[in-house]
């Protein structure tokens, strides 16, 4: 029997959600034994997945707290990082609409909001400006706050672009392993999981709509995860001219307002609702949901109405009790708790890693930089601004999989299925195939590819699940 | 690369359209399709039936597939597979450049005509808005054609077909050949609509009941489909039903995405590029036929419009004289679209319709009514009794034409008791 004080890794981060991959890869910059382990199948499964997709600058965050500070720096981390890997994202700026002389009332509380937050871009837009930028939105619009640095971004390539930094730096992912219980030993924590037991002397709960489970078996009590539901709906490309820029409302007492924002897959994204749901996994769309989202989307773009709808779906923000960020570490007990991250995780992620990360050094773990530099991943492009594989003759031309088209609505090349499929993170189902690649993501939803990508996915080179038991065994050191 | 006719889509319309082109002696014709086979839908619909009006035989999908290709090829088309057309403009030198995108690279073929066959697909379930979660197990017909007859899947368990209609019946028969037991077909409608040897060829073998006046509401089930809920449209009761497939039939749109980028004019009816009679759209020297311009009529009829439009290309390639004007044609509630949605208007006089016809669909079920067709509030012919179904075709005679008016206001049609 091995000593299973030698398969004690120095940190376990639970939860590879977006938050919990970008501390992954941030710790990965140091000499320390990482394992990164997640109950689901794949990264960035939960609130990760989900979103709005949008790359906030924090211009309406409550002045003051963690999450403005930590959402201003994420986010310009966030720029920096997407434009070095690869991450899809898109300038397109944001404007707030107001339509009621309410909503127009409350812009240039909005406009000082974003000041005291420290972001100065933002400006007044008159009407007759708002339309000419905007001409096919709705009736009715009595002027708008501009908010020039709001961008969209790829979600799902942002969680993998960090897990893939942090394997390709000796972080251990391991997946389908929930966390069920905490045992704790002289120096180490043992966490049994779904998959075995996990051990670490350092503990990061970054366990998104879970993490306030994960942290009472720390013995930690102080918030309650409520899930807030909200659904989207995702229209056709053909729709993408419609708009330039974001389209936020205006918040209001009584309702937060539905956005209608580009994609950078070159779609159009209408919503969320939000309603508090008392299920961790109930991601269902409902009746009630759509209807309205779709009323509201006829009200600020009509042309909406003409166009198909790609798809639908709802995610869960990981909403707590309390307005802000509960980040917590604990020196004594070795134990760092990232919680409450609500609707901001994706444009914060970077931040909050760095944050967290230097919590973590003052209460002790030792810091030591590697000797050489980490690489940064370079990300299959799959958005729509930059060249795609089927766009690039020189690509093709050294190898024709990137011209051989299998997923016609979203022009998605034999290649890169094959290239993901082989990727350091692989896919371990058709969902994480269709996030990492765009297949079957399109208008026809399986109508003409379906079937081909489902064979190119069961023919997929299987490496396998490392055994729990035999991972943690090998530990590096560096 | 410069080419006489560039068709785009392989299927039994643009080859239809290719064969003829080089009949009536069109020097150079290449037909692109993104698939890796010609053939279009054909291709994996196992039934038999196909070939009947165009190649005055019957036989399954994919052995008429082949049948066009190869005659195709054979008249001297090129036909490129695997082959992806990603832009099509008007080109600097006259005619248009089209921009496609294979293994062998990417290439800017220039042609002086441009023929659009891109075809149709089912309205998935997302675009139906049919709430619930999103689990495995949920596809349109295409999708459950290519997992079983061209990937050979097993779709053990229950199944359940939405829609009834021909091709609805269709999906229970494939469903059933995959060891699927299908529990029902189920419609809005109050009652079903395909043919009754159809319906009672596929009922008594399989015994799929109808239900009739009954809507899915909400999709259930985390991973795989568990199952759904459904309404009784006439009581407003629910009930679980639990399957294990569920397949969204029929309520077919055109794949005009290529259409809409080349910057045609959209029929509001059929949602596919505008057509008249010679099936010319609104962009001169671009031409569209087949399901693109009315989604979905059967292959025979969308091959029978190919070759129409091969006809005209080929006049139009010789003739030097005025562009033909045109008067549109305007279908009312209850009838939803009508196909080619103008009538030509040459020295000759009006030009007929593909097969001397109008095609067109009806929102509601008439037992009986009569087709009127009217020109600024003038009646100029009225069609004998027709019964209305909806997703079933309905055919409007060309005899009216002559009483045109070219310089009159659209010419309407109406469905009278």
């Amino acid at each position: 029997m091995t000593d299973p004080r030698s398969a004690v890794a120095d940190v376990v981060i639970v939860g590879a959600g977006v938050v919990g991959t970008a501390i992954a890869r941030t710790l990965a910059r140091y000499r320390l034994d990482c394992v990164l382990a997640d109950a689901a199948r794949d990264v960035g499964t939960g609130t990760s997945k989900a979103n709005t997709a949008i790359l906030h600058t924090g211009f309406d965050a409550k002045p003051g707290t963690l999450e403005s500070r930590l959402l201003a720096r994420g986010s310009a981390l966030l720029r920096e990082y997407a434009a070095d890997t690869g991450i899809p994202v898109e300038y397109t700026g944001a404007l707030l609409v107001a339509w009621t002389a309410e909503q127009l009332g409350g812009l240039p509380a909005l406009e000082e909001n974003a000041r005291r937050n420290g972001y100065l871009a933002v400006r007044r837009v008159g009407a007759g400006e708002l339309y000419a930028r905007e001409p096919a939105l709705g009736p009715g619009a009595l002027g708008a706050l501009e908010i020039p640095d709001e961008a969209i971004i790829c979600p799902w390539t942002t969680p993998l672009a960090f897990a893939t930094e942090a394997v390709g730096a000796g972080v251990r992912l391991v997946l389908e392993a929930g966390v069920t219980g905490v045992s704790s030993f002289d120096g180490f924590y043992e966490l049994a999981t779904t998959r075995g037991v996990l051990r670490g002397r350092w503990v990061v709960n970054a366990a998104g709509l879970g993490s306030d489970v994960i942290d009472r078996m720390f013995g930690g009590d102080g918030f309650t995860i409520r899930p807030r539901r909200g659904e989207l709906i995702v229209f056709d490309k053909l729709a993408r001219s419609l708009l330039r820029s974001i389209l936020l409302p205006v918040p209001t007492a009584r309702s937060k307002g539905v956005l209608v924002a580009p994609t950078v897959y070159g779609n159009v994204l209408l919503g969320p609702t939000a309603e508090d749901v008392p299920d961790r996994g109930d991601t269902a769309t409902t009746a009630a949901g759509l209807d309205l989202l779709m009323a509201a989307g006829r009200r600020i773009l009509p042309g909406l109405g003409e166009e198909e709808v790609t798809a639908t779906y709802a995610g869960l923000r990981a909403a707590t009790e309390h307005a802000d960020y509960q980040i917590r570490v604990d020196g004594a007990r070795r134990y760092a708790c990232v919680a409450g991250i609500r609707s901001t995780g994706l444009s914060a992620s970077l931040g909050i890693a760095e944050h967290v990360v230097g919590l973590l050094g003052e209460a002790g773990l030792a810091l030591r930089a590697r000797s050489s530099a980490v690489a940064l991943p370079r990300m299959p492009y799959i958005g729509e601004v930059g060249r795609r594989p089927y766009q690039d003759a020189e690509l093709i031309a050294g190898d024709g999989a990137y011209g051989q088209i299998v997923c016609h609505c979203e022009r998605v090349s034999l290649g890169e299925v094959r290239d993901a499929l082989a990727s350091p993170v692989p896919p371990a189902d058709l969902g994480g195939l269709r996030r990492r690649t765009r297949a079957m993501n399109g208008r026809c939803q399986g109508f003409f590819c379906a079937a081909t990508v489902s064979r190119l996915f069961d023919s997929r080179p299987r490496s396998g699940l490392v055994p729990v038991a035999e991972a943690a065994a090998e530990v590096r050191r560096p | 690369m410069t080419v006489d006719v560039l068709v785009v889509g392989a299927g039994p319309a643009g080859l239809s359209a290719a064969l003829e082109l080089r009949r009536l002696g069109v020097g150079s014709v290449v037909v692109a399709d993104r698939e890796a086979e010609a053939g279009g839908i054909p291709r994996h619909s196992f039934h038999t039936g196909y070939g009947l009006r165009d190649l005055h035989r019957v036989m399954t999908g994919p052995a008429y597939a082949r049948a066009l290709a190869d005659a195709a090829v054979a008249a001297g088309a090129e036909v490129r597979l695997g082959t992806t057309v990603t832009c099509c403009g008007p080109a600097a030198s006259g005619g248009f450049g089209v921009t496609m995108t294979s293994a062998r690279g990417i290439e800017t073929v220039g042609a002086g005509v441009v023929l659009l066959a891109t075809g149709c697909r089912e309205r998935p379930r997302t675009a139906r808005l049919i709430p619930g979660d999103r689990p495995a197990g949920v596809m349109t017909t295409g999708e459950l054609q290519q997992r079983v007859y061209l990937g050979h899947e097993r779709l053990p368990g229950r199944a359940l077909v939405v829609g009834a209609e021909h091709v609805s019946f269709s999906a229970a028969v494939t469903l059933a050949h995959a060891g699927a037991r299908v529990v029902a077909l189920v419609t809005e409608y109050e009652r079903q609509q395909s043919y009754a040897a159809f319906r009672a060829g596929a009922a008594l073998r399989w015994r799929v009941p109808v239900w009739t006046s009954t809507a899915v509401r909400r999709v259930d089930g985390r991973q795989r489909l568990a199952g759904v809920e459904v309404a009784d449209l006439r009581t407003g009761a629910t009930r679980f039903v639990p399957c294990d497939t569920l397949v969204f039939t029929a309520d077919w749109i055109p794949d005009h995405e290529l259409a809409r980028h080349t910057g045609l004019d959209l029929d509001p009816g059929t949602r596919g590029p505008a057509v008249d009679t010679l099936l010319r759209t609104s962009a001169a020297g671009v031409f569209a036929a087949g399901n693109l311009v009315h989604a979905a009529e059967t292959a025979d009829i969308a091959a029978l419009s190919g070759r129409h439009a091969a006809r005209q290309i080929a006049a139009a390639l010789g003739d030097v004289g005025p562009t033909a004007a045109s008067v549109p044609v305007r279908a009312e509630p209850p009838l939803r679209w009508i196909s080619p949605n103008a009538i030509a208007w040459g020295a000759g006089g009006p030009a007929p319709p593909p097969l001397g016809r109008f095609v067109l669909r009806s929102h509601e079920f008439r037992r009986v009514a009569r087709l009127e067709v009217r020109q600024d509030g003038r009646l100029l012919g009225r069609s004998g009794p027709v019964r209305l179904i909806p997703g079933r075709p309905v055919h409007l005679g060309a005899g009216w034409l002559a009483r045109v008016d070219p310089a009159g206001g659209p010419v309407q049609v109406t469905a009278r008791a």
